[in-house]
């Protein structure tokens, strides 16, 4: 039971990555799969976040009195990859917006036709 | 138009917090959770709104392309800037301990530097990506 | 005992709104429902002790993202997602659960949620937080660390912004939508 209590914010993290990476993988929809990308990339913070934590321990500015802080390094990573993840992003929904203007659609299979007949 | 009347009225009351806002949290990131990086994109969430209520070529008047061109580069410019003029200074890149008197004022100063330059360049980017997307769809 | 329980209660509404994500087909409501989860991962940040990332996650997660969305749904007028109507239907589900379930393996070994004797905590953590206050004197040990220890990550970091932004106008930075025209002169000129 302990096991199940100390584990579990892992667990869930990775039942998201994997909610988002087969929104990725199955869906036709190119908007739809670059959310599934964004869920995805959510996870892996929340996972790594979960792995810096200290019980008891409070947020890592210093203060008078504090004796417990929690890991700052892994904050660090995290901020840096929030902000390469919406470049990406931005990037993927504007060749989005390109793709739907030369193709006339965002679905995959329908893109994949027209490709063949061009 | 009278559908407008609340936004316009209620966006005139909060974009000047908003920008106050952005600009406390970039010059206290040293005391409290801020910084450059959430400085410059709540800064880019004020214009935002201005240019989601008072119509895109309202806010393009207001900051133009050209200018956020400049701005990007700038903020690029500043945070290697600060690395080069400290080499100038005698130290290594980036080795902040050199632009002070004694080390913690040089720390002070360095880390203001980049943080600036961080927060002009996160704005200006967030900035222009949204006025490309939503300029595209004018015929 | 409290946290535990907003933990967990945060942690389900997010399970909820991801698999609300997968199965509706409406592209603005699931662009909605994304802001709703980037919201509440970020009160999850909070409750992790978490607040730099947790500011950061909602500025941009829930501001800046769901508006780019937004406006990608508005430029491509597309409303709803079609089905997938793939062959195998049955292959993505197994490829995910094969995955899920190697990393479920991989997690067995990781110290306990919350730690304070993890490897992790004890190796190079202690002495950031010790130095952080005489080497450069700002309380904020994530700031000392992003700008003065690690200052070149920022530096890589700021140009993939950059990079970014230059990639978006030159893809969209012109004003007319022209693709679509050529295409069709071209049409026309074979046949």
């Amino acid at each position: 039971m302990d096991f199940i209590i100390g584990h579990y914010n892992y667990w869930i993290a990775i039942f998201l990555m994997m909610v988002g990476f087969y929104t990725v993988i199955s869906r036709g929809n190119l908007v739809k799969k670059i959310i599934g990308l964004n869920i995805f990339q959510v996870s892996v913070f929340l996972l790594y976040i979960s792995m810096s934590t200290v019980k008891d321990g409070a947020a890592p500015i210093i203060a008078d009195g504090v004796i417990l802080y929690s890991n700052p390094l892994p904050h660090v990573l995290i901020l840096t990859a929030i902000v390469v993840g919406v470049a990406t992003t931005a990037l993927g929904l504007a060749l989005v917006v390109r793709i739907k203007e030369a193709y006339g659609t965002i679905e995959e299979d329908e893109i994949h036709e027209r490709d063949h007949t061009l | 138009m009278t559908h407008n009347i609340i936004l316009r009225v209620i966006s005139k009351f909060l974009i000047p917090p908003i920008i106050i806002f952005a600009l406390y949290v970039q010059f206290h990131g040293d005391f409290g959770p801020g910084g450059g990086f959430q400085a410059g994109v709540i800064m880019s969430a004020a214009i935002i709104l201005y240019a989601l209520v008072f119509g895109l070529d309202a806010a393009e008047k207001f900051i133009s392309l050209t200018i956020l061109r400049i701005l990007a580069s700038l903020g690029v410019l500043i945070y290697a800037g600060v690395g080069i003029v400290t080499i100038f200074l005698g130290g290594n890149y980036l080795e902040y301990t050199v632009l002070g008197s004694t080390q913690i004022a040089g720390q002070h100063l360095g880390i203001l530097l980049v943080e600036l330059g961080v927060g002009i360049s996160v704005f200006s980017v967030m900035l222009i990506i949204f006025f490309t997307f939503a300029g595209r769809g004018r015929p | 005992m409290i946290d535990a329980v907003i933990n967990i209660t945060l942690l389900a509404f997010l399970a909820i709104t991801a698999l609300a994500i997968v199965r509706m087909t409406n592209l603005f409501a699931i662009v909605m429902l994304f802001g709703i989860f980037s919201f509440l991962s970020a009160a999850l940040f909070v409750v992790m002790d978490a607040v730099d990332v947790a500011f950061t996650e909602a500025a941009v997660g829930a501001g800046i993202s769901t508006v780019l969305m937004i406006v990608t749904i508005a430029l491509t007028k597309e409303q709803k997602e079609k089905h997938p109507t793939g062959h195998r239907p049955w292959l993505p589900l197994m490829v995910v659960m094969v995955t899920g379930a190697a990393l479920v393996y991989g997690t067995l070994d990781i110290p306990a949620f919350g730690d304070p004797d993890a490897p992790a905590q004890t190796h190079v953590a202690p002495q950031y937080l010790e130095r952080s206050m005489p080497e450069t004197g700002i309380p904020n040990v994530v700031t000392s660390v992003l700008a003065s220890y690690r200052g070149f990550d920022t530096l890589g970091e700021v140009v993939v912004v950059f990079t970014a932004g230059i990639a978006v106008l030159l893809l969209i930075g012109g004003r007319r939508a022209g693709a679509r025209t050529r295409m069709n002169e071209r049409e026309q000129d074979d046949t």
